[in-house]
């Protein structure tokens, strides 16, 4: 039963995923004028545009064009810039690799800390602390990303010159500048994404703590930590990886703003540059990476609440 | 009508005696009264100060906001600059108050328009289930599944960027989570006995429509409105700030940050202002639904989930 559920999330993941490469396709297709047009410009005559059409198969029908686009971008072809002519396979892999360390950084450090003050807002509710962690979180994640990072910018940087301003990399920097260029983007995003985090770590533990088995222990006596830790804890595990799962796939929206105000030289970055130069071939790669990596971390997030169920790993 | 008939009937005052009389029985419905802390109160007061600076801002800002007044780009305050200048020597006081009608209007618009469309179609799914329920709410998921950002990149990159537009996108995205919430209040009314009383009295669907399941479904629906709010205003000047929502030189909140990032180097505040705009407006609202929904017992915590 559990097995037959787990499959059928993944089964619903995949549709998800070919939904959403439909989207981007359509998004990016359905423009007033063509590619052809945008490439040629104004003056171009009926003759030159039917014969970039043809060569960029534009003449075929819209189904025709989505599948064969499709297909490349399964095979890992992701086709031509439209600035400059480069291959995006080739602009992407520097770009990805530097977006997912930043991201991973940012899982490492992020993870353990909300994680451990969200039990403990958790454990000690209506304290000063659980208060001033209530509002801090609130507050974080009621302001724009951009807020975050200007404040952080002005403090560690104009004010206090502890940080660079910028986290551009050159590709040859010794560990120490390289963890101090990264330092901002990995700060802001670490701030953005505690605070979803804390919040629904410690909303978790408060949900268990409210269902009978723990009112049983509560009334035999037993000492409050030893509930969060041996009953409670256990048993939101399941609910914590869902959160941990989830808030990554927030990175996604974080990681573009904060690598446009720290001119850092990630995949989101390049995603922007094409927007803003409706590089459409570039944007639909990009979105295509964002997207997906986004449906799969909630659909590992999904499948982790599936396994961590007792009720559904032992069926009667 | 004689003199002792017109004294028999109850008084005004004696029918509200009787009905409060009501209130105090075990089952009646508790009373929607919302009572504020003082830092919902005070966050009232911040949000009601900016929607009217939102109508009156131009009215009342010294300078308009694309002219060029200042002597020097990022000065500090100084004269009737009560903010300073900002990368091309406009007054940042001036900016921010004109700013206010453009990213709260779009953002009010916004919403609003997604509210129309959510209710709409997420009642309309409730009320008639079968083959329209299953298509919409399947394009729903769909929308659901993706990052705001990304769809409003995407829609960006093909239509460009204007402020209907804007609009559009923002109303579209956020639409889908108010289908899914409306959605399942009417499913949720739609079952309750006094439809089913209504139904067997024989009144029509739009008479349920608007006399059961709207005003029933109206007090969720308004806790919503403000966290919605608060997600289009910053998914609008987060796009802004990438330099892909309003474009210069009107004035925007998320663009006025973006301009004069530089500035921060030579300390100027110009870029810190008008995120303290943002920030306070998204932090008052939220402070306000918390309170609220605190009171009506569904925690904030659960609905930013």
């Amino acid at each position: 039963m559990m097995t037959q559920m787990v499959l059928r999330r993944i089964g619903i993941g995949f549709v998800t995923l070919l939904v959403v490469s439909l989207i981007v396709f359509m998004g990016t297709s359905i423009l007033p004028g063509d590619v052809a047009q945008i490439i040629l410009g104004q003056s171009a005559t009926e003759e030159t545009l039917a014969v970039l059409r043809a060569e960029l198969g534009l003449d075929q029908p819209g189904y025709v064009r989505y599948f064969s686009w499709l297909g490349n971008m399964v095979s890992g072809d992701l086709g031509t810039s439209k600035a400059g002519g480069a291959s995006i396979s080739s602009l992407i892999d520097s770009r990805l690799g530097n977006t997912m360390k930043m991201a991973g950084l940012v899982a490492l450090i992020s993870i353990p800390f909300s994680v451990s003050l969200g039990l403990y807002a958790a454990m000690h509710p209506g304290t000063w602390l659980d208060r001033s962690v209530t509002f801090m979180t609130l507050s974080t994640i009621s302001v724009p990303e951009f807020f975050i990072a200007t404040l952080l910018v002005l403090i560690l940087a104009v004010e206090l010159h502890w940080l660079p301003s910028t986290a551009y990399l050159s590709g040859n920097e010794s560990g120490v500048q390289l963890l101090k260029a990264l330092a901002m983007p990995i700060l802001t995003l670490v701030i953005v994404v505690s605070a979803q985090m804390i919040r629904m770590t410690r909303a978790g533990i408060l949900n268990v703590m409210s269902s009978p088995y723990i009112e049983m222990a509560i009334l035999k006596g037993v000492p409050r930590r030893r509930i969060i830790l041996r009953h409670a804890l256990l048993n939101a595990i399941g609910p914590i990886v869902n959160v941990i799962a989830l808030n990554l796939a927030y990175l996604v929206s974080g990681v573009v703003i904060v690598e446009t105000i720290f001119a850092y030289p990630g995949l989101a970055k390049l995603m922007i540059d094409g927007v803003q130069t409706r590089d459409l071939p570039l944007v639909q790669a990009c979105a295509m990476i964002f997207c997906g990596t986004y449906v799969i971390l909630i659909l590992i997030a999904d499948v982790a609440s599936i396994l961590a169920n007792p009720r559904l790993r032992h069926p009667k | 009508m004689t003199e002792e008939i017109v004294n028999e009937m109850p008084k005004g005052e004696e029918i509200v005696a009787e009905i409060d009389k009501f209130d105090e029985l075990p089952d009646a419905p508790p009373k929607r009264r919302i009572k504020l802390t003082w830092l919902g109160k005070l966050s009232v007061v911040i949000v009601v100060f900016w929607v009217v600076i939102a109508f009156i801002g131009p009215w009342i800002a010294p300078f308009h906001e694309m002219d060029i007044e200042g002597d020097d780009s990022f000065l500090d305050a100084y004269d009737n600059f009560y903010l300073g200048t900002d990368h091309l020597g406009r007054d940042t006081f001036s900016r921010i108050l004109w700013g206010a009608r453009m990213t709260i209007g779009i953002s009010l618009a916004a919403t609003l328009l997604a509210y129309c469309m959510g209710i709409t179609l997420g009642i309309a799914a409730a009320v008639k289930g079968g083959w329209f329920d299953m298509i919409v709410s399947r394009l729903n998921d769909a929308v659901l599944a993706l990052p705001s950002i990304m769809l409003g990149l995407i829609a960006i990159a093909a239509f460009g960027s204007s402020i209907p537009i804007l609009i559009t996108i923002a109303a579209i995205i956020y639409a889908s989570s108010v289908f899914r919430i409306a959605r399942a209040l009417g499913q949720d009314i739609m079952v309750q006995d006094f439809v089913e009383a209504a139904k067997a009295r024989g009144e029509g669907i739009w008479w349920i429509i608007r006399a059961e399941v709207l005003p029933n479904a109206a007090m969720p629906l308004a806790t919503d409105f403000g966290l919605r709010l608060v997600f289009v205003v910053l998914f609008i000047s987060s796009l802004s700030f990438l330099g892909l929502g309003v474009q210069p030189p009107q004035a925007d909140w998320g663009s006025m940050v973006r301009e004069n990032l530089q500035g921060l180097s030579y300390k100027s505040y110009a870029a810190i202002w008008p995120a303290f705009a943002i920030a306070s407006f998204t932090i008052a609202i939220n402070l306000i639904v918390d309170d609220v929904s605190a009171k009506s017992g569904g925690s904030l915590a659960k609905k930013m989930v």
